[in-house]
């Protein structure tokens, strides 16, 4: 199991460091900056072994997390705990940062204590955490009574984890959002590779009680071989059949059920949570086309037209779009032409972002850029990589 | 609310008004000193000084307080054991705290102090939380046991906390039953005998559990379910069924806990049943959605899928193209995609893979544009219709002339070339032209292989060679050999205008060169020249093996053991966690049904540990060789029949005399005939497999014609072309002396014996015994081919022995696809030569086939 956390700025310097068990020393702090940190060439792994010891690390923001253990531990449990414990500790303090690292040290030696025993995982709910870990230690501070205690404790080792008892709201009110990404591979053809969208349902409930929510299913939408659930998707809903390939859930949903039933039956969490993913690739229409032309003219100038195309029906409208045109990172100065929206340079994000209010179906749209590129000796041998151009609407 | 504060404090005589501080009467001020104590510890300042100071905060109500000074104890109680007493009185008030939370805070801290007079205190108050009404003080000292167990097991066991644990796996909270599982794995882990053993029961509670507890609690269910072992099908079957649903579950961890259990619970499952295809069909989809998690996520899992897809191909070889690579992956994980991308390339997909492979092969990171070149020649070796294909994608590649992208080319057009001999000749003048640009030992190694397989075909091979020849002294140990061979290879197909540039390199590498590998070669190739020049065209030039289709599979067995190991480390770094991990006791799993027995390290590793055990042998001088040799020769060795102390012998790692042994064999054969290897048939033996460690370094091919000479001039006629380069001696020298195991053969059909172990000899098992048949005694063998391809060409040679015992006739072995045995009955006569060995009962015999050679040794008494 995990043998100890140590949290580090961008330079290499300790700003939490917490051990678990005794077969991992203080050196190992040492180690990892020397070894990843400082390291001369690009890390190459998240997981690095020195010594007989293992080091797993993220980077968030401007801070390592890296944990360390010498044992043989389920690599894909320690990062999946990482990863939660960065998400616990945003939620608790925001942006995860060196400054709010350091502002917020002691509570975040609490949620260690808390979050891992003897470098064991126990409750990382963020909503149930906060339920007894709160900044200010107020709960402590006053006198608590013996219910209150035991309600907590039920709550943090009770089958239902992520939500208290006694919630109560006025209006009873349940948001559902559906996001979607679609991941597109294209050859230089402009050739479809593969496609798949990414989806997930977003809730945000206020509702009083320990109430149960269901969620139909339509039992038409199976994907092939038997026993295979597909999932209603509350968007999609006009078109009658969407298969999908796989759906993960949170962990407040019945997975038994959802087997045997095909219903998510759940009784959700207080507030923001996200319910399921799910991913499909199957007839994907894509909504815009994006055609990117670049032109290197000269040594230091370089032309870039794009033109985007609206695929979907006349009928809708696809609103509040930007195109993301990423330009080499010697670019000093850049031309723009566009013919609908606003097109801006920023040079901080080493990008042309392109906004455009709305936008009919079947329709066309284009920009022009001159891009005049400083000529650096030494960058220019580095070849630019051409990151893709991205777009979002709603 | 700003603690970053408390980081910058880096005064002098700062320990001295800490402590003023903590001593102060005001609350607010201890509370600051005490998080000023803390911020230091954490940037690794010694802040020990102040134990007393900080100890004496411990009494107080407001828990942030409590919980940083326990932070501090658990730092430092170590280091001051003595003061570290004074804690233990508060920490027992503690635990009888009317709070929940200080309750299970007090047992948790007290069990990370690992000091031997706290650990006494501690026993009791954990006896009463684990009996504790609340769950939350419950699940605490469920992992306390475990951190006990840690500092000292005797305790534990005395106490009797494992059966108060063992209790805790029928608890009604879930959360209890999923700490108490990771405790008791933990335990049985570190312990040497198994302390609670799972059975139906247990099994049942968990899957109970499973559904209820946390997504942690998931986890360690599954895990520990893993180790266990069903009774039989049926429950296999139920327990699959009840965790299939996890698949669907958001954490990665429980997915791939989730994999591992049902992989592992497929061996036992009836073959092709329809509930496999079902299990299979619904394993693929949660693993592609792995690959959109955060990378460090996707890297487990590819490297994970990087297993199932060498054990179970079927499961995603649907999917390709969820693998094709996004150019914001991280350079790891565009790494791994690429792997897994030729594992699943096919007829079917080869030109999607192609054009993809040709476009990451103009990408910007280094080592990806190489491994994508590599890619291409694999694809090309393992798909024969897109040879084609590939060869032109890489001869467009090389007209780029990125440098490194040629060197690349040119190595896997080396190894298209040995694959597809005699096709593609046309891109050798391009290759000719790009010969300058070559500066890595591994591009020039396989240049001049190229150069000296097709030299008949280059019109100025000899010039080209000649020009390396220029700075033979300057060039790596690979590249010196390869050119000596493929200087000799072009002697022996152009003799006429090419003799004084082989008398150079000879010369260059006997009598100018310090390495030994390479003299030896030299040496070597000098006689056989000298010696028959058309023995030499035989030998040099002899029709190689082609390479395998798969490169870079795991070795059968350790993949059984990594599966076991899904999700873990081992299977991120495909080693066995022996590799890293130092355990107490060497814990190995296997399939269920996997039939790689033994606890032996696997071959892979068995050929370089072994030098450590080696006797120091003093290397003769040159000119005192042969007669060393020859008097190798005539004097019986007196170790030839203990098997332990060639085998010490023979791990002299130069080579040196090993190689010129063989050598001398060759010559020396003749006069002497096959009996002339005698008693001491061993040395000369295994110093093959000393001489075949270093050609293993070689450029493959390279070292093909080489490992051929030694042996038919040795008189082991009938296994000239051994793949000796390829693939022999890896295992090295454990391998020769694979399974020796005495027989204690009693009666006449004494049941078959393991000669051979399959993981020690790269998967050949022979099983074998003696019996009489009307008179004659026959040998009983059964070769088992547990390696991943075929074997053929089987040959038997007995030394001589003290019974005189010879076969009567050839070996009579069909050739052998993998996983497959065929029985051999050898009838044998004892009018051998006679050599007393000692034991009396002493045999050694050594059996041949085709890409591998064995030595074995059976005692048996007839």
């Amino acid at each position: 199991m995990i043998g100890g956390l140590f949290v580090y700025n961008h330079k290499g310097e300790v700003l939490i460091s917490r051990i678990y068990r005794d077969d991992v020393s203080r050196n190992a702090v040492d180690a990892f900056r020397v070894n990843v940190i400082h390291a001369r060439q690009q890390v190459r792994s998240p997981v690095t072994n020195m010594a007989r010891t293992s080091f797993f690390h993220i980077k968030r923001g401007n801070v390592w997390i890296c944990a360390v253990t010498r044992q043989n531990v389920n690599a894909a449990m320690v990062f999946e705990f990482l990863n939660r414990f960065s998400d616990t500790m945003q939620s608790y303090f925001g942006k995860l940062n060196e400054e709010n690292v350091k502002n917020n040290f002691v509570l975040i030696y609490e949620l260690l204590d808390e979050i891992l025993d003897f470098g064991y995982p126990q409750n990382t709910d963020p909503g149930v955490l906060k339920t007894f870990i709160t900044q200010q230690g107020v709960r402590t501070a006053g006198p608590v009574t013996k219910e209150e205690q035991s309600q907590i404790t039920s709550q943090v080792t009770g089958q239902i984890g992520w939500r208290r008892e006694g919630i109560k709201y006025r209006r009873n009110e349940l948001f559902l959002d559906v996001i979607e990404y679609v991941n597109l591979l294209m050859s230089q053809q402009g050739q479809v590779l593969s496609a798949h969208v990414a989806g997930k349902v977003a809730m945000k409930s206020y509702l009083s009680g320990m109430p149960e929510c269901k969620f139909g299913i339509n039992d038409k939408l199976t994907i092939e071989g038997k026993g295979r659930p597909g999932a209603d998707d509350p968007a999609k809903s006009t078109r009658t059949a969407v298969a999908i390939d796989d759906c993960q859930f949170h962990q407040c949903v019945k997975l038994t059920k959802f087997d045997t039933e095909h219903a998510i039956s759940f009784i959700p969490p207080d507030g923001e949570y996200e319910l399921m993913r799910y991913r499909t690739t199957k007839d994907i229409q894509l909504p815009f086309r994006v055609i990117p032309l670049v032109r290197e003219t000269s040594r230091n100038k370089m032309e870039v037209k794009v033109v985007v195309k609206s695929n979907f029906k006349p009928s809708l409208l696809a609103q509040k779009i930007e195109v993301r045109i990423p330009t080499p990172p010697n670019t000093s100065g850049v031309q723009l032409i566009c013919m609908k929206g606003k097109a801006k340079y920023k040079s901080g994000e080493n990008a042309i972002v392109w906004k455009i209010k709305r936008m009919g179906g079947m329709k066309e749209s284009q920009i022009s850029a001159e891009i005049d590129l400083l000529s650096t000796g030494a960058a220019d041998k580095k070849k630019w990589n051409r990151p893709p151009v991205s777009m979002n609407f709603e | 609310m700003t603690d970053s504060k408390y980081f910058t404090t880096t005064k002098k005589g700062e320990i001295f008004e800490l402590k003023t501080e903590l001593n102060s009467e005001k609350k607010e001020k201890k509370r600051e000193a005490v998080k000023k104590v803390i911020a230091s510890m954490t940037v690794g300042k010694d802040v020990s000084a102040l134990f007393p100071d900080v100890v004496n905060c411990m009494q107080t109500d407001n828990l942030e307080l409590k919980k940083l000074v326990y932070l501090y104890l658990m730092n430092y109680a170590k280091s001051q054991p003595d003061l570290a007493i004074m804690a233990v009185n508060t920490f027992v008030k503690d635990c009888e705290d009317p709070n929940p939370l200080i309750r299970a805070l007090a047992v948790r801290t007290m069990g990370c102090i690992r000091v031997d007079k706290i650990t006494e205190y501690l026993c009791e108050p954990l006896r009463k939380c684990l009996k504790d009404e609340d769950p939350y003080v419950r699940n605490t000292p469920a992992v306390c046991v475990a951190k006990l167990y840690d500092i000292n097991a005797a305790l534990v066991e005395d106490q009797g906390f494992l059966e108060q644990l063992k209790d805790l796996l029928s608890d009604s909270n879930p959360m209890v039953v999923a700490n108490a599982v990771a405790a008791l794995t933990e335990i049985n882990e570190t312990s040497s005998r198994p302390l609670i053993e799972m059975n139906t029961q247990t099994v049942n509670k968990l899957l109970t559990a499973l559904n209820e507890c946390t997504e942690w609690g998931q986890v360690f269910i599954l895990d520990s379910l893993a180790n266990y072992e069903p009774k039989d099908e049926r429950e296999a079957q139920n327990i699959c069924e009840r965790i299939t649903p996890r698949l669907a579950h958001a954490n990665a961890a429980v997915v791939l806990s989730t994999v591992k259990v049902l992989m592992k619970l497929i061996d036992i499952l009836p073959r092709d049943s329809d509930f496999i295809a079902q299990l299979i069909k619904k394993l693929a989809p949660p693993m592609v959605t792995l690959l959109s998690a955060e990378p460090e996520i996707q890297y487990v899992a590819l490297r994970n899928i990087n297993l199932i897809v060498q054990k179970r191909p079927d499961i995603l070889k649907q999917e390709m193209k969820v693998f094709f690579v996004k150019y914001n992956d991280p350079i790891y994980v565009k790494m791994e995609k690429l792997d897994i991308m030729i594992r699943l390339a096919h007829q079917a997909n080869i030109a999607q893979v192609l054009s993809e492979l040709k476009e990451y092969a103009t990408e910007v990171d280094v080592d990806f544009v190489r491994k994508s070149v590599r890619a291409i020649g694999r694809c090309a070796i393992k798909v024969e219709q897109s040879a084609e294909r590939c060869v032109s994608t890489l001869l467009d590649l090389i007209q780029t002339k990125v440098n490194y992208v040629v060197q690349e080319a040119v190595v896997v057009i080396k190894d298209i070339f040995r694959k597809y001999p005699n096709k593609y000749e046309s891109i050798i003048s391009t290759l000719c032209e790009n010969l300058d640009t070559l500066d890595e030992p591994e591009a020039r190694a396989s240049m001049i292989w190229i150069i000296g397989e097709y030299a008949e075909r280059i019109d100025n091979a000899d010039e080209l060679l000649e020009s390396f020849v220029e700075g033979f002294h300057d060039e790596n140990t690979q590249v010196q050999l390869q050119l000596l061979t493929s200087v000799v290879k072009l002697f022996l197909k152009r003799p006429a205008d090419t003799q004084e540039l082989v008398q150079r390199v000879l010369s260059l590498a006997t009598q100018d060169s310090d390495n030994p590998d390479l003299r030896d070669r030299g040496y070597i190739y000098w006689r056989l020249l000298s010696a028959d020049p058309a023995a030499a065209k035989d030998v040099v030039l002899a029709e190689k093996p082609l390479i395998s289709e798969e490169t870079d599979l795991l070795e059968p067995s350790l993949l059984d053991e990594l599966v076991c190991h899904i999700g873990s480390l081992a299977s991120v770094y495909h080693k066995p966690p022996s590799t890293f991990v130092e355990a107490a006791v060497p814990l190995r799993k296997t399939l269920p049904k996997s039939t790689v027995g033994g606890s032996e390290e696997p071959s892979l590793i068995g050929g370089t540990s072994m030098p450590s055990t080696q006797q120091t042998t003093v290397i003769p001088s040159q000119d005192s060789l042969i007669a060393d040799l020859l008097s190798l020769d005539l004097t019986p060795h007196p170790s030839g029949g203990n098997s332990h102390q060639p085998y010490a012998q023979s791990a002299f790692s130069s080579g040196l005399d090993d190689l010129l042994g063989l050598g001398s064999d060759g010559l020396l054969g003749d006069s002497h005939g096959a009996s002339g290897l005698g008693g001491t048939a061993s040395p000369p033996s295994v110093g093959f497999g000393g001489g075949v460690q270093p050609m293993v370094g070689m450029a493959g091919a390279g070292a093909l014609p080489f490992g051929a000479p030694t042996l038919p001039m040795g008189g082991m006629g009938g296994m000239g072309g051994m793949g000796g380069g390829d693939i022999g001696g890896i295992g090295g020298l454990g391998d020769i002396f694979g399974g020796i195991t005495p027989a204690a053969g009693s009666g006449y059909a004494a049941p078959k014996q393991i000669w051979l172990e399959a993981a020690r000899s790269k998967g050949t098992e022979l099983q074998g015994t003696f019996l009489r048949r009307s008179g004659q005694i026959v040998m009983d063998m059964t070769f088992t081919n547990r390696a991943m391809q075929a074997l053929s060409g089987f040959a038997i040679q007995f030394n001589s022995n003290s019974f005189g015992l010879a076969p009567a006739q050839p070996l009579q072995v069909r050739p052998l696809p993998p996983n497959q045995s065929a029985d051999a009955a050898l009838p044998c006569k004892t009018d051998g030569p006679v050599q007393k060995m000692e034991p009396l009962t002493n045999l050694q015999v050594r059996i041949h086939f085709y890409s591998h050679f064995r030595f074995m040794e059976c005692r048996n008494s007839l």
